[in-house]
């Protein structure tokens, strides 16, 4: 896999969780208190720093068969949910995720919660809504740069993509101050969950011995084969979805609270 | 005791997610593809079939249970 690939993974990534811990931000930044709030994300993103400079090295101590079958394996699990949840989204199976509705859904709660602050918080919580959101989104894209980086013997360039994602949205988080409803989040869940569908399969499957016809080219064919695959299912599935009944295609359930993707 | 649930739900959430057939789908097949390549085949195709099954079977749960609400 060449740089570019792995700084592309880990960036989509990254730029896709990063605009849901924005809206988180905004929210208690704006219902609350911005001095508090960015307090919290600034927290959340050291203490992410340090979960990656501790598994970082932890990561590539395992023997490389071991860590590509477990790695692989978790990248696999990982890849088929984004995969699943961006498939029910584009098929109508599934609300699409609302950076707007979110917004306001935080911004209410945020303003019916109490007051107070703690030590050099003004408003404790604005930095817990803030710590918890950042971090939280964070996780999976730390896990993604540990384990991309190691397999790939390039740590760095996967922190890049994570760093250039975190800035770029950050950028325009400032510069718009309000949710990025605009970012073609499924699209890049979808691109992402196929990245990690072909990658874990590739890992997991030369973890447990086997070996590809073609090596490291096999990928070449593995990646657009799952986006395929999963492109089926979306025109299959939005066949027989809510959409086809209905012609104004309203999506049927709510997000998954509490979803890491 | 609360705390510690909190602890393990989080994890298995963030690992497992909302199927945890696919999980345990996933294992499955990688334990049966190391067992036959320790047999002597090179079972590489094993693991893209599974993924496939697996994905398949995933989604049709997931919209079976959305239609019965």
């Amino acid at each position: 896999m060449s740089s570019w690939v792995l700084f592309l993974t880990v960036f989509l990534a990254c730029t896709v969780e990063a605009v849901e811990a924005l809206t988180v931000i905004l929210a208690a930044g704006t219902a609350r208190h911005w001095g508090s709030a960015l307090q919290g994300a600034g927290a959340a993103l050291v203490a992410l720093a340090a979960t990656v400079a501790v598994l970082g090295p932890a990561v590539s101590l395992i023997p490389i068969n071991g860590l590509r079958l477990v790695v692989g394996a978790l990248l696999l699990v990982f890849g088929l949910q984004w995969l699943r949840k961006a498939v029910l989204r584009g098929s109508g199976h599934k609300a699409l995720h609302d950076e707007t509705a979110a917004f306001a859904d935080e911004v209410e709660a945020a303003r019916a919660a109490a007051g107070g602050g703690r030590g050099a918080v003004r408003d404790w919580y604005a930095f817990t809504l803030s710590f918890k959101g950042t971090f939280l989104e964070g996780l999976e894209v730390a896990f993604i740069v540990v384990t991309f980086g190691n397999n790939q013997k390039d740590v760095p360039v996967a922190v890049l993509g994570a760093l250039a994602a975190v800035v770029l949205v950050a950028a325009v988080g400032v510069a718009v101050r309000a949710p990025l409803a605009k970012v073609p989040e499924n699209t890049m869940k979808f691109v992402v969950g196929t990245m990690l569908t072909a990658f874990g399969v590739f890992w997991a499957t030369e973890g447990t011995g086997a070996h590809w016809p073609g090596s490291d080219t096999s990928l070449l064919v593995l990646v657009p084969v799952v986006a395929l695959v999963a492109l089926g299912c979306t025109a299959v599935l939005r066949r027989s979805g809510p959409g086809a009944k209905n012609s104004g295609g309203t999506p049927s359930g709510a997000p998954v609270e509490g979803s890491l993707t | 005791m609360t705390l510690l649930r909190t602890f393990a739900m989080f994890w298995y959430d963030f690992i497992v997610g909302d199927d945890w057939r696919v999980a345990v789908g996933v294992v499955l097949a990688l334990a049966a593809t190391y067992g036959l390549v320790r047999g002597g085949v090179d079972a590489w195709w094993l693991p893209p079939v599974a993924v496939v099954l697996l994905l398949g079977l995933s989604l049709r749960r997931a919209v079976r249970s959305a239609r019965r609400g």
